[in-house]
């Protein structure tokens, strides 16, 4: 049997099967409200009011929310020594020193690729995984699905479930309502009061901040970004919820191209539950779908979806509905399963009498798989393959070059060196390549070698001229090696000595 | 028109103007709009009571909040000086000496140096100072008036033919053009020039030109034409030629004699700029010796 969903229509009149008139999905309902008016230009919002569901992956997800809530507010405090007045904050984005600190790893601001090459392997492990999973990050590991949750929990808290909150919301206005909604609203910008105080620890020492934070001598961009996070989280776990992911994020609209019949994702087996109908204790399973159109499955969605219309833009894949409907089943007395993580492929299978296949090596999972090795590989080779010192020179364009009395020449070079390891770095300046070339600084008249000190995890900048007898000079430019020489490591920059040589006569 | 005249399709009265049969219709103003109007005109009406607003006949209103542009860019000049003392203090009491070999007091002095250069300097001399025909270039080792540090310093304070009393002053005359010389003898003399700077030149006309270089060119250039720092005289035996270096420019200098002219920058520019413009170029000069 294949039962064809046809969504262009509303599943009130589907088929003609007679249904009782039960709550319907706040999506359908929107959808509804929608249409009466006429063709109106935009959906207005159906407020949608989940209802509390116990099951296994409830359990995962206040399980993950604990480990999500614990990694975001315990990284800014871990401590990790640094040597000298470096900070010992293990994880610390240093906009003020421009400096980027991840337990021994200390980026630059030039390196900035390794954060580039850290998010195409966020983005290809996501790829990854909705094409094996479906959204499991969406339904589980987001942040806006994470303190939507709490938000909820904390809602719960105040206004009592589902059917409580919606007698609230209809009954006039009472002291017992206002205070209900003043706690409510109360707890929630304190959470999210303490979701901006806790962002705002990863850009600063954050025992320090703690302290100036409530004394009002913290940095102004502090207060900026804990205002803005406190305001975002605010609104968006509080009052926007389910319309982040819908309108908002650009995530559910990708993973159409990563989605296939063979991923996981939460799924209605229809082959096993339609035809639906309410049953009633006694009566036979015969000639029946499994599914009782409790609308369980309805109550508990935080998107206000119905499954059972299939695969939606509007799913996260949190899987609340696997455990409301299980709940169901084991009271009628049917298997469990009738909502669950499954794929189209398997469903299909099955609602053809064939033995359900699960393909999770696939060409996109291999590409997939392939794509983060490599680049995986590119990151921790270049993590492990940087230089602690860098050195440019940037040669003088005015002057170009300088001829002095006695025919030879002389051009004007800033030497740079980056200096990534923790302890000074004391450099002497060499240069090759020209015959006869010597190197000094304005500093060293009179001879003496070019020495140039560079302090832990800084730059300095150096001038240096570089005078060449004219007889080793035949060429207008000519490759110039400067040698920076230290005990720990040295470092040679490439360049050019102008000379003008073509043009030598005056 | 009598009375308002109602729009058929929407039901929406119309401003009652009509042009070609078009007619306007007369929704009100969008009540956001009209509370930021609202709202601006309370802020305009705080405005003028708080800031400096209304022009009257001697002056304007000053505002409760006394607030003066021109106070502030007082302000503002008072702080930077107050800034600049601190390194100006230490630059007057250190010799130019003590300064180029104290690293921390040259690197503050070059970043000084480096944007007066910038605004007085560079304007004849070249942003990089490699100066340019008639400007001398700073960047390499010959000088006309000596380049030691102290020789630099005082270039800049008295100038060149600058007015001040105690200006350098070279005196390169006219030859051709006072009728010293005539085109003939200027026309060896040239071809003298050119071989004291050791390039071919004509053998007889250098011979005729012996007697005329000894009798007008050596109390200056002297003997050999190596020049002479304490009067300005250039080195006539090196490759570098401010005025050129082929016979026409060469000629032309004996028949007019050009002299530069550079201002005497001790009205304009503190003694301690003076002191950091000299160190920086002095630094950035051709005599790794010096």
């Amino acid at each position: 049997m294949t039962v064809v969903i046809d969504r262009t229509r509303s599943p009130h009149d589907a088929g003609g099967s007679a249904r009782a008139a039960g709550p319907v999905s706040a999506a359908a309902r929107a959808r509804q409200q929608a249409s009466k008016g006429g063709g109106e230009l935009y959906k207005p919002r159906a407020q949608i009011y989940p209802k509390r569901v116990n099951g296994r992956w409830r359990m995962v997800k206040w399980a993950l929310m604990g480990v999500m809530l614990a990694i975001y507010y315990i990284t800014p405090w871990i401590r990790w020594h640094r040597p000298g007045a470096l900070p010992d904050q293990a994880v610390l984005v240093d906009f003020d020193g421009g400096r980027f600190y991840f337990f021994w790893i200390q980026l630059w601001p030039q390196e900035v690729y390794f954060i580039t090459g850290l998010l195409v392997m966020a983005a290809l492990a996501l790829f990854l995984t909705t094409s094996i999973f479906g959204r499991l990050w969406c339904g589980y590991a987001c942040p806006q699905t994470v303190w939507t949750d709490l938000f909820m929990m904390v809602e719960r808290r105040f206004e009592g479930d589902r059917n409580a909150r919606m007698k609230l919301d209809a009954a006039p206005w009472s002291l017992e309502k206002a205070w209900r909604k003043l706690g409510k609203h109360a707890v929630w910008l304190g959470i999210a009061f303490g979701t901006g105080g806790a962002w705002i620890f990863y850009f600063h020492d954050a025992p320090t901040l703690i302290r100036t934070f409530w004394i009002g001598q913290g940095a102004m961009t502090a207060y900026v970004s804990c205002a803005l996070l406190t305001a975002a989280t605010y609104v968006m776990a509080g009052a926007m919820r389910e319309q982040v992911c819908t309108y908002m994020c650009p995530w559910p609209r990708i993973q159409g191209a990563m989605l296939d019949k063979h991923s996981l994702q939460v799924t209605y087996r229809y082959d096993r539950a339609e035809p639906r109908g309410p049953h009633k204790k006694g009566q036979t399973w015969e000639g029946r779908g499994d599914c009782i159109d409790c609308n369980q499955c309805v109550v508990v969605c935080p998107m206000g979806i119905d499954i059972r219309d299939g695969a939606q833009l509007e799913c996260i894949n949190c899987g609340l509905c696997v455990d409301a409907c299980d709940e169901m089943m084991l009271k009628v007395g049917r298997p469990t399963g009738l909502i669950a993580y499954d794929t189209d492929a398997a469903v299909l299978d099955r609602a053809e009498g064939r033995k359900p296949i699960y393909r999770f090596i696939r060409s996109r999972t291999i590409f997939y798989t392939v794509a983060l090795a490599v680049i995986s590989g590119l990151m921790i080779w270049g993590l492990s393959n940087r230089s602690p010192v860098e050195a440019h020179a940037l040669r003088d364009r005015n002057p170009t070059f300088v001829r002095l009395r006695d025919g030879s020449i002389r051009d004007g070079y800033t030497l740079k060196v980056a200096n990534r390891a923790f302890e000074d770095r004391d450099y002497r300046v060499t240069v090759t390549g020209i015959p006869g070339a010597r190197v000094w600084t304005p500093g060293s008249r009179g001879g003496g070698p070019v020495r140039i000190h560079v302090p832990a995890n800084e730059v300095t900048a150096l001038r240096v001229f570089v005078t060449a007898p004219p007889a080793g000079l035949n060429a207008a430019s000519q490759p110039l090696t400067f040698r920076l020489t230290a005990p720990q490591a040295s470092v040679e920059v490439k360049s050019v000595f102008l000379s003008g040589a073509a043009n030598v006569s005056d | 028109m009598s009375g308002p005249h109602k729009d058929e399709i929407s039901g929406i009265d119309t401003t009652g103007h009509e042009w070609d049969g078009i007619r306007e219709l007369d929704n009100p103003l969008p009540r956001w709009w009209l509370w930021v109007f609202y709202a601006c005109i309370l802020f305009a009406v705080g405005y003028w009571v708080l800031m400096p607003a209304w022009p009257g006949i001697g002056g304007y209103t000053a505002g409760l909040l006394g607030r003066s542009d021109r106070a502030d860019v007082t302000r503002a000049m008072q702080a930077l000086d107050a800034q600049r003392g601190e390194g100006a203090k230490v630059l007057r009491s250190a010799s130019l000496q003590q300064i180029e070999s104290d690293p921390k007091l040259q690197a503050y002095a070059l970043q000084v140096g480096s944007s007066v250069f910038g605004d007085n300097c560079a304007t004849c001399h070249g942003a990089g100072g490699a100066g340019g025909k008639g400007y001398p270039n700073l960047r390499d080792d010959v000088w006309l008036w000596g380049g030691t540090l102290d020789d630099i310093q005082h270039t800049l304070v008295v100038g060149v033919r600058s007015g001040h009393p105690d200006a350098r002053m070279s005196q390169m005359p006219a030859f051709g053009r006072d009728g010293l010389l005539d085109a003939a003898q200027i026309s060896d003399l040239t071809e003298y020039v050119v071989k004291l700077s050791g390039r071919p030149a004509d053998g007889p006309a250098v011979a005729r030109a012996t007697p005329l270089f000894v009798a007008n060119c050596v109390s200056c250039h002297g003997a050999a034409g190596k020049g002479d720092q304490k009067v300005g005289a250039p080195d006539l035996t090196d490759a570098d030629w401010l005025y050129g270096s082929d016979h026409a420019a060469i000629s032309g200098q004996i028949t007019n004699g050009r002299g530069g002219v550079m201002p005497t920058w001790a009205a304009r520019l503190s003694p301690e700029t003076i002191k950091a413009l000299a160190v920086y170029i002095h630094a950035n000069a051709g005599d790794e010796d010096k």
